[in-house]
């Protein structure tokens, strides 16, 4: 395994703001990293190092082994795909022609943008001007510029802000045949549903500093945040809800239908076989702790880290 | 190298796309035209002049107004892109931010330079045709020259016009900047040198003066033409201030280079430091 991109305990500060501390952290050749934070965490700013946009104030950064600077070789730079946050084209141009602009200065085959147009759902629209373009439509041309000539690291800042539900569906299902294509890709968001099961490893950022990184699974085995069950039903009495608030759960009553249990993941089974033998028994939800309730904790448990 | 004529071209083709190489070569030839067949109103008649009188009232008007279109033309080059919202994208490409504003640069003069060339040659052609001078070698040395002089001022405009992109944030203001600019080399520059002449009583002498109107891309464009060619220069009463090896034509040509370089180079200059 490669490292493609390297921090070294970086940091950036801009005047009297330290908009990234001590960050360490290093991405492998293939993999899709969720970058995820609130506004100001340094997701962008994170994003701008890597491109040599702006340089670091302390630590080290390499990225496919070098330092990035505007000033590198072509050779370096167009292996690199970057989707910026609320992207913008030349209005008065075609989304073709804006694309081929950006292929003939990335060096990549202008033949490729008829394909990627078609890719990004912008076939249609492609001969007309930008102006007349939706949010969503500039979002999936700011895709397609970003895939001009098969990069090998790709950077997507909010890629699905603006995007309706399907077209969100559209881009996870790109980014899944990118990992095909070994791509790595960074990918940052705020918003988290939907990220999930998309991304190799996610790397949460609060204050400019890196909370935790790793696996979704490891980050929730981390964090040991409760699981949520919830039941709907008919019964005469709720006798049966001691049983399982005797392996660990608490109970909550949302109406006399609807209830709702919390607890560690380690008894979710022990409570699920229980609740299957309750008469009247309707339906069962179980969800795992949320991305939400996973960032919410890494955030508390830093705020703690700086009280204490 | 392949880079600057990419931006080049797109900014070449964006010229010709909103108008702007249509509207300049016909203002340039309908200003020549104008003041060739007007020329002579003040005389009592009207008619073609010849190309003579017609370079001179043309280049004192040249004067205005090139500057004028250069600074429109590019005064929004980096701050454009920049509140346009294209240049971080554009900076993350494989090109480097020299080649970037060389390459607008090379755009924006190509544009000048074919409006000026097709406004002020056809309508120089016409003209020549219409009070009989075609055979004048001299003369259209001279026209040729005016020319060619005229592309150096006004890409000297669009050099300090890039300068000005770069160094403000806003477009408003770069547009603030260049009008000032504007009035500075125009008309503001040549009234402080004629009110230091008129208050020094012409004690300190002529030399010196001439020297300072190198400081002004305008005033050198003026000399070269004005002084330069025995065609013109009969019909001027300049010819007497400005005299030695850099007042000829093609030595203040070169300096107009020098005037395109340096502001070129500094704008170069700041914005490496601005973005890296």
């Amino acid at each position: 395994m490669t490292a493609i991109v390297e921090f070294i305990e970086l940091g950036k500060r801009f005047g009297s703001v330290q908009a990234l501390q001590q960050l360490t952290l290093s991405v492998q050749a293939g993999e899709i990293i969720g970058l995820l934070g609130h506004n100001g965490a340094g997701k962008t700013t994170s994003m701008k190092l890597i491109l040599g946009l702006i340089r670091p104030s302390e630590g080290q950064i390499r990225v496919m082994g070098v330092a990035p600077s505007l000033e590198l070789g072509r050779e370096h730079r167009r292996r690199i795909g970057f989707l910026p946050e609320n992207v913008r084209f030349y209005e008065q141009l075609s989304g073709r022609e804006v694309l081929r602009y950006f292929a003939r200065l990335k060096g990549a085959a202008v033949s490729q943008t008829g394909q990627l147009l078609e890719q990004v759902g912008l076939a249609a629209a492609a001969d007309r001007r930008v102006r007349t373009y939706s949010k969503g439509m500039r979002q999936r041309l700011g895709l397609a510029q970003a895939l001009l000539g098969e990069p090998r690291l790709l950077m997507l800042d909010e890629p699905t802000a603006g995007l309706d539900p399907a077209a969100t569906r559209e881009f996870y299902s790109t980014l899944d045949e990118l990992r095909g294509r070994g791509t790595t890709v960074l990918l940052s968001s705020h918003v988290l549903p939907g990220i999930e099961g998309h991304v190799d490893r996610a790397a949460i950022l609060g204050g400019g500093r890196l909370l935790a990184f790793g696996s979704l699974d490891a980050l929730r085995a981390r964090a040991a945040l409760p699981l949520t069950i919830r039941v709907r039903g008919q019964w005469s009495s709720l006798g049966w809800t001691e049983r399982i608030g005797a392996t660990g759960m608490s109970v909550r009553l949302i109406n006399p239908q609807h209830l709702e249990f919390t607890g560690p993941e380690s008894v979710k089974l022990t409570a699920l076989r229980l609740l299957m033998d309750v008469q009247g028994l309707q339906d069962v939800d179980v969800f795992p702790p949320s991305l939400d309730a996973l960032y919410a904790h890494f955030n508390r448990e830093s705020a703690g880290e700086k009280v204490s | 190298m392949n880079t600057i004529l990419i931006v080049a071209a797109k900014e070449f083709r964006d010229g010709l796309r909103n108008r702007w190489v249509l509207a300049i070569t016909l203002v340039f030839a309908f200003l020549a035209v104008g003041i060739s067949y007007f020329g002579a109103a003040a005389s009592g008649s009207v008619g073609f002049t010849s190309l003579a009188t017609t370079i001179v009232s043309l280049a004192s008007l040249a004067i205005f107004l090139i500057p004028l279109i250069a600074l429109l033309l590019s005064y929004d080059t980096v701050v454009g892109e920049e509140e346009q919202g294209t240049l971080l994208l554009l900076l993350t490409y494989p090109l480097t931010p020299a080649q970037l504003l060389i390459g607008k640069f090379v755009g924006h003069a190509a544009i000048l330079a074919v409006s000026t060339l097709v406004g002020f040659g056809g309508a120089g052609l016409l003209i020549g045709i219409l009070s009989g001078e075609m055979a004048n070698a001299e003369l259209w040395h001279a026209f040729g020259f005016f020319i060619l002089s005229a592309i150096l001022l006004g890409w000297c405009f669009i050099a300090i016009a890039q300068l000005i992109s770069v160094l403000v944030g806003e477009k408003s203001r770069a547009a603030g900047l260049a009008l000032i600019a504007w009035f500075w080399f125009v008309l503001v520059f040549d009234l402080l040198l004629l009110g230091i002449l008129v208050m020094g009583e012409g004690r300190s002498g002529g030399q010196w003066l001439s020297w300072l109107l190198l400081l002004n891309p305008t005033d050198v464009f003026r000399l070269a033409n004005l002084a330069g060619f025995e065609a013109v220069r009969e019909y001027t009463g300049l010819a007497a201030i400005a005299t030695g090896p850099l007042f000829r034509p093609y030595a203040l040509a070169a300096i107009l280079v020098v005037w395109i370089a340096v502001p070129l180079s500094l704008a170069v200059w700041r914005f490496r430091r601005k973005v890296v």
